[in-house]
């Protein structure tokens, strides 16, 4: 039972949040307050919401680096269409930039389904090209606060029932993604292509096409997170959320989804992106200096990768393989 | 992470007698490109021609080229290194660092070379040691290389790089060639006759098309990986070193981004993603093409961000038209 339990990977990410707590606690226990929690939940919103759309793409055996890039291309977008139509409902304007987004994950899934270009070098190459049509709309400006609609920029900050909305929102979306991967054809697709393609294939499940809509998923949320963005922190100009996408990745990692695609979850997926939060909320907290930030992310992806790489040794092997199977 | 074993294009050369024609018609296409490009821009500036102004242009290059080669031979063996612009940041910041406590420039160099090599030896550990997927890991390190230099660094910039070390970017071997064209071209040799002409080099192709046939052929798989990540990590240390000396400034932001265009760089070159196929000179054509659509985009003034998007056209469709040009080939076939 207790072995069980600590192959568990939520639950060994859930003990080591609650000692990383525990260890700012004995120090600063002004840290551990729920209004504290609450903020750090609030604070890691965004980066819960696109962690679940890598997820996705993560499970296909296929990663997504564009989703910064697709963000701010999203969010500068929505921020154009407020600064241009100041009336426009503010739903409205989040959908445009869902719509979006979907559309350029649509451009990755499409490359990497009909081409079959490897995924890491249409994300690398849309990643670039994404980031450059912000500046060729913008010519480098920025959109400021003042520009912005009060409405535009007060929904993610609104409270319900003490609650921002945009803690809402993440939970909303946690809780569609694990009904979508859980209750539905296409979340058990997104494992079955990871977890053996070939295998996929004889149960007649399209291995490109499932992944298009990974791609189509991470874009959406990457659509949303931009929007949302953009109206927390009330700025919008070329290089916001830059190199956001590695972030991403690390918070799936952390969350156990193998790189090698077919294994991780929803739970896995949020407790990453938390425990990202946690440290980045912790950090100025602990008197550490924000710069330090990035070089512990990259010690916490390698340490993940090599912790979960034990977890996930294969038991048995695939001896023959048919290659022309897709 | 890619799945070698979907794609068609990942059977070996050899037993593939279009394909091979295919490859070697490659090198072939990437120099009439250069060529077509080099008439182009001596036309369309007249400021081109001059060999003081190529010697310029070839800066634009040099360093990630120097780069790329160590990359090639890592990409055919079927493994990625995404950390190569982190590095030359972490050790330009060393070398930063060592100046303020006043080292000269033999040492500096030693520094360069020194810290490229250790972070090449983490990569190499972590990826051949642990058997960890080398994407995961470089975008770890990646991280994690250029965090520290902004741990040490901040907002902060190292200057007051002594006189004798400008020469490394901003010296003359001989006439119009700079030290680090010279360095290009000796190091496209030596990369050329290590992976064409040597043992390790077929070595590189046998891991890069099967791995486990290669071990079962007696090809020490873990130690030849190692010693290319050591190798990426060598020449991301040289690079940092000319560029380094260069601009003569260490930021921690120092090389952003370049880890694409290397990869760009090579696969341009015709060095298959997947791995088990490319050469050298196609890498040195590409790196060509590449410093002269930079240089002319330059003549034309326009901005950076816009010649990002062209690089990033440029990777996908240099990877799409060769495999929609192969479909329709097949189609008309029928």
């Amino acid at each position: 039972m207790m072995a069980k339990l600590l192959k568990n990977r939520e639950i060994l990410l859930v003990v080591a949040i609650v000692a990383l707590v525990a260890l700012i606690a004995l120090r600063f226990p002004a840290f551990v307050t729920p209004a504290s929690f609450a903020r750090v939940y609030n604070d890691t919103s965004i980066l819960i919401i696109l962690a679940l759309g890598q997820m996705a793409v993560i499970l296909t055996r296929c990663i997504d680096l564009s989703m910064a890039a697709n963000l701010a291309l999203s969010g500068m977008v929505a921020a154009m269409l407020n600064t241009a139509f100041p009336g426009l409902p503010i739903p409205l304007v989040i959908l445009v930039a869902m719509a979006l987004g979907c559309l350029l994950g649509m451009i990755n899934g499409t490359l990497v389904w009909k081409l079959n270009i490897p995924p890491i070098v249409v994300t690398l190459g849309t990643l670039t090209i994404y980031r450059g049509l912000i500046f060729l709309l913008t010519d480098g400006k920025w959109i400021n606060a003042h520009e912005m609609s009060d409405a535009f920029k007060a929904l993610p900050r609104l409270g319900l029932a003490g609650v921002p909305v945009l803690s809402w929102l993440s939970l909303l979306m946690i809780a569609l993604m694990f009904l979508v991967m859980s209750r539905t054809p296409l979340g058990r697709a997104f494992y079955a292509v990871g977890g053996n393609p070939h295998a996929a294939v004889y149960t007649g499940i399209d291995v490109g096409r499932t992944r298009f809509f990974a791609y189509c998923l991470s874009g959406t949320l990457a659509g949303l997170s931009g929007y949302l963005w953009v109206s927390r922190y009330a700025v919008a100009y070329v290089d916001i959320a830059a190199g956001f996408e590695l972030d991403i990745i690390a918070a799936c990692v952390i969350g156990g989804i193998s790189i090698a695609g077919g294994i991780g979850s929803v739970a896995g997926a949020v407790l990453g992106a938390l425990f990202l939060g946690v440290i980045k909320n912790a950090l100025p907290v602990i008197n550490i200096s924000p710069f330090a930030q990035m070089a512990i992310s990259g010690t916490v992806i390698i340490i993940a990768v090599a912790v979960n790489a034990r977890a996930e040794k294969r038991k048995g092997r695939v001896i023959l393989r048919k290659a022309e199977a897709v | 992470m890619t799945d070698a074993h979907l794609s068609p294009r990942n059977i070996p050369d050899r037993l593939q007698g279009r394909g091979a024609r295919i490859l070697k018609s490659w090198e072939s296409l990437l120099l009439v490109v250069a060529i077509a490009i080099f008439l182009g821009n001596s036309l369309a500036s007249p400021y081109f021609l001059d060999p003081w102004n190529l010697s310029d242009a070839t800066f634009n290059f040099t360093e990630k080229a120097m780069i790329a080669f160590a990359m090639a031979l890592v990409i055919i063996s079927g493994e990625i290194d995404l950390s190569v612009a982190s590095i030359i940041a972490l050790a330009s910041t060393a070398m930063g660092y060592a100046v303020q406590l006043g080292v000269d420039t033999p040492a500096l160099v030693a520094i360069g070379l020194g810290v490229g090599l250790i972070c090449g030896m983490v990569n190499g550990l972590l990826i051949t040691g642990l058997g960890l997927p080398s994407i995961v890991v470089t975008i770890g390190t990646m991280s994690l290389f250029r965090g520290l230099s902004f741990i040490v660094l901040g907002d902060q910039a190292f200057t007051g790089y002594p006189e004798s070390f400008a020469w490394f970017g901003q010296g003359y071997f001989w006439w119009v060639f700079s030290f680090e064209f010279t360095l290009f071209v000796l190091l496209a040799v030596i990369y050329g006759v290590l992976l064409h002409k040597t043992n390790f080099g077929r070595a590189v192709y046998a891991i890069g098309n099967n791995q486990t046939a290669a071990l079962f052929s007696g090809v020490r798989v873990a130690r030849v990986k190692f010693i290319l990540f050591l190798l990426t990590g060598l020449m991301a240390g040289l690079a940092s070193i000319c560029l380094t000396s260069r601009l003569g400034s260490t930021r921690p932001s120092i090389a952003l981004g370049w880890e694409l265009e290397v990869v760009t760089m090579v696969v341009l070159g015709g060095v298959n993603i997947l791995g088990g196929s490319g050469t050298i000179p196609g890498v040195v054509l590409a790196a060509l093409i590449m410093g002269m659509v930079t240089f002319g985009f330059g003549l034309l003034n326009v901005p950076g961000i816009v010649m990002s998007i062209f690089i990033g056209l440029l990777l996908i469709s240099v990877i799409a038209l060769p495999i929609l040009w192969q479909r329709a080939r097949r189609r008309l076939a029928h």
